[in-house]
């Protein structure tokens, strides 16, 4: 059984596996197709001083989404490497 | 399946379609390949921007390039992507459909980049593929092996710099092959989902006439999206394709199936397979890019606020200070135009068309140029070097308040300076509601057109000297800041009612900083101010010289002087029709001529007021023209501009639409009379209530 929170839950400049997201609504479908999918790795680049939204990089690129879609993205953070 | 669809007619140019996502180098590429021989209009029925070019072949025949807006997927979301994918499916009568497609990839993003891509090659059609920025890839370490690529994929592969016009020639000679490969591209489709696939797309050809590629491209977007009409666009889809369709999806349904995330996740899987084989990452990995190290500061919780605070102080003094020095000379030259018309032609009806109407006129439309030129020569300068998405990452949790997203700030900010290049700049925003919204709200904001008329009522509503100018600011603040809570009410209230839809998204890319590109940031600021000259230019003219026809007509006895003139023409007797409907907020005939007159700009107001109150006044000095509004009386004999009602003229100015120029250029950006007659409508009834409110209640406390 894996460990997973949510992705706005991660610590800033922490990566994470991506394991599931709902399957219907329009932003998921646009993280989908923006290459946010289960297996992914993603990395808490920062958020915005307002504190939303967040900013993830994600295959080398840098992306931002919002608290509201990112409480329903649930990832397996990764140890950082000692 | 192997010849090439479509070979051009003899008379025809060939047509190349240019594809890429957002942030590509998309638009340096075209403008390097067509230089200025560009057309620049509208996709009719929507507001996408329609941009098609020529360009030459190393062996001079002349090539049809299409710039389609920049896009993530084949799925639209957005109008500007709906545009692609119906022109790329031939679906759009007003647009040939490309008879080869080039693709454009940021090498340094190459995997979401061919997300796209892949999706294009579905159907089936000649594409030639250009790796764009394979010098910042180098730079960071990653290694693209084009040639590989090429080799996996089957078609002709472009390493390129458009920047530096590197790889040109090399493009130019592919796009001039008779024999373009179609591409060897295939991917697996996951096994419960393949037969839906061959399912939906036999429909397509039967019953939706679809040729078979397409189809089955057609059949595979059906599929990643729950919204057929995204898929389909306007034409609905068949009966019995919509019915596989539902009844595939109740299956997977049942079964717990993800078939949308199944699918995208095999492509993807597709993709990063072919990565593997083109991509090598060099050893050497230097830590946080450059664009990490100038995001560390530019969206700094503290650092940010004042980078963003700097830049749009920048920007806003610059659209006040800068544009004023042309603005003014066009005013001079228009003026002096029209005194050299009045010597030289015989005086007459004529000669007053000429110089009051069509001068005037034409005066008032190019007075904007300078606004207009400066403000997109910074949002060119901050899209190109990639602030623009910062500032919308900064300010979108304030944004969101109301509704909207970050993507509203710039717009909306622009507007104080004036309305006209702040509603022109919401094509940035795809949402189509709340692109609407931003329009409806953008003239909210007290644009420098205001000023002047702000200043004459302040001096008027403070004539002694002895009055601290803390007073004076606090009062115009006060004005600016009603404005600015009117915007942001009305944003919320009519993303509730009106334009309800969900929640604006903020996925967005955040793309690396890169140096600007002047000659695009000059190409693009020139294109808006032609595009304003073509489309409101017209619109603008034409009030004008109705306007002059209202002040002018019917002529007074030779011999009367302009006030009296003005008294007994039409603007006139509507001042006086207006009175019933303005004597509640305080106001007369006289100032009714004032408010129909602001229909031209708002800044005639005071040259209105002059008139009509026999003032001699200059910009310089208004002394003269408030000493005059101080005089003025009603006809029993109270004072006309008491502070009450200079007050509530001034609220009067803050929310009412009186604009013509901001009217037109409303029509052509909503593409329809519907949006700007609701804005002026909702906006002067604001106004007229909440002046009836401030006027009414401060009679009642003896004011």
């Amino acid at each position: 059984m894996v460990e997973t929170i949510k992705l706005s839950t991660l610590a800033i400049g922490a990566s994470a596996v991506v394991r599931e997201y709902p399957k219907q609504g329009n932003a998921f479908l646009r993280l989908r197709e923006m290459g946010v999918l289960p297996g992914t790795t993603v990395t808490l680049i920062r958020t915005a001083p307002m504190g939303d939204p967040l900013e993830i990089k994600v295959r080398g690129y840098n992306l931002t989404l919002r608290k509201t879609e990112a409480e329903h993205v649930l990832v397996e953070p990764i140890a950082p490497r000692a | 399946m192997s010849t090439a669809p479509t070979s051009p007619g003899p008379a025809r140019a060939p047509v190349y379609a240019l594809v890429g996502n957002p942030n590509c180098g998309k638009s340096t590429l075209f403008n390097a390949l067509t230089g200025l021989k560009q057309k620049i209009g509208n996709y009719p029925g929507v507001t996408v921007e329609k941009k098609i070019g020529t360009a030459y072949s190393q062996h001079g025949h002349a090539l049809t390039i299409i710039d389609l807006p920049g896009a993530y997927s084949l799925a639209a979301r957005s109008p500007d992507e709906a545009v692609l994918r119906d022109v790329l499916l031939g679906r759009r009568t007003d647009t040939p459909m490309p008879d080869r497609i080039v693709c454009i990839a940021d090498a340094t993003n190459l995997e979401r980049n061919l997300y796209l891509i892949h999706q294009i090659l579905d159907l089936g059609r000649p594409v030639i593929l250009v790796l764009n920025m394979m010098d910042v890839a180098a730079q960071t370490g990653l290694v693209v092996r084009a040639a590989r690529l090429e080799k996996e994929l089957g078609i002709p592969v472009i390493p390129c710099e458009a920047i530096n016009g590197k790889g040109l020639v090399e493009l130019k000679l592919a796009m001039s092959r008779h024999d373009l490969p179609l591409s060897r591209h295939s991917w697996e489709i996951p096994a419960p989902i393949a037969p839906a696939v061959s399912e939906l797309a036999a429909s397509l050809v039967d019953n939706d006439q679809r040729g078979p590629l397409i189809a089955r491209a057609e059949a595979l977007l059906l599929l990643t999206d729950q919204d057929t009409v995204r898929v389909a666009g306007s034409r609905p889809l068949s009966a019995r394709t919509t019915e596989i369709l539902r009844s595939w999806e109740k299956r997977w349904q049942g079964q717990g199936t993800d078939w949308a995330g199944a699918l995208v996740n095999s492509r993807y899987d597709a993709i990063t397979e072919l990565c593997t084989h083109v991509i090598e990452r060099s050893a050497v990995k230097t830590g946080a890019s450059v664009s990490d190290r100038i995001d560390a500061v530019v969206t700094h919780p503290l650092w940010g606020w004042l980078v963003l605070g700097g830049v749009m102080a920048a920007l806003f003094l610059s659209i006040f200070t800068l544009a004023q020095v042309p603005m003014d000379w066009i005013g001079d030259h228009t003026a002096a135009l029209a005194t050299w018309v009045k010597h030289t032609m015989p005086a007459g009806d004529l000669r007053d068309l000429v110089t009051d109407g069509a001068i005037g006129g034409v005066g008032s439309v190019i007075t904007f140029l300078p606004q207009i030129l400066i403000l997109f020569f910074f949002i060119g300068l901050l899209e190109s070097t990639g602030y623009m998405a910062r500032a919308a990452f900064i300010m979108d949790r304030l944004m969101s308040r109301v509704g909207l997203n970050g993507k509203s700030f710039i717009p909306m900010l622009s507007s104080y300076a004036c309305a006209i290049p702040g509603i022109m700049a919401t094509r940035t925003i795809e949402d189509t509601k709340d692109r609407l919204v931003t329009i409806l709200v953008a003239p909210l904001m007290s644009c420098s057109a205001r000023l002047p008329v702000y200043l004459l009522l302040i001096a008027a509503l403070f004539p002694s000297a002895a009055v601290p100018v803390g007073a004076k600011v606090a009062i115009m603040l006060t004005m600016y800041a009603l404005g600015t809570a009117g915007a942001f009410f009305f944003a919320w209230l009519f993303k509730r009612t009106l334009l309800k839809g969900e929640p604006p998204l903020m996925i967005m890319e955040l793309p690396p900083y890169r140096l600007p590109k002047m000659r695009d940031v000059a190409l693009h600021m020139l294109e808006r101010a032609w595009l304003f000259m073509k489309r409101a230019g017209t619109i603008i003219l034409g009030i004008s010289i109705i306007l002059w026809f209202l002040t002018a007509y019917p002529k007074a006895p030779a011999g009367s002087t302009d006030s009296q003139q003005i008294a007994q023409s039409f603007a006139g007797m509507a001042g006086h029709a207006l009175e019933p409907v303005i004597k509640p907020l305080g106001f007369d005939w006289q100032i009714g001529i004032g408010l129909i007159s602001s229909f031209a700009a708002r800044e005639v107001f005071v040259s209105s007021m002059g008139v009509i109150f026999n003032a001699e006044s200059s910009e310089e000095n208004t002394a003269p023209l408030r000493d005059a509004l101080l005089a003025a009386k009603w006809p029993d004999g109270r004072a006309l501009f008491t502070p009450l009602v200079c007050i509530t003229l001034m609220v009067f100015y803050v929310f009412a639409m009186q604009c013509m120029s901001t009217i037109a250029v409303v029509k052509r950006e909503t593409n329809s009379w519907r949006w700007p007659l609701f804005q002026t409508v909702y906006m002067t009834g604001t106004a007229w209530l909440v002046c009836l409110i401030i006027y009414q209640t401060g009679r009642a406390l003896g004011f």
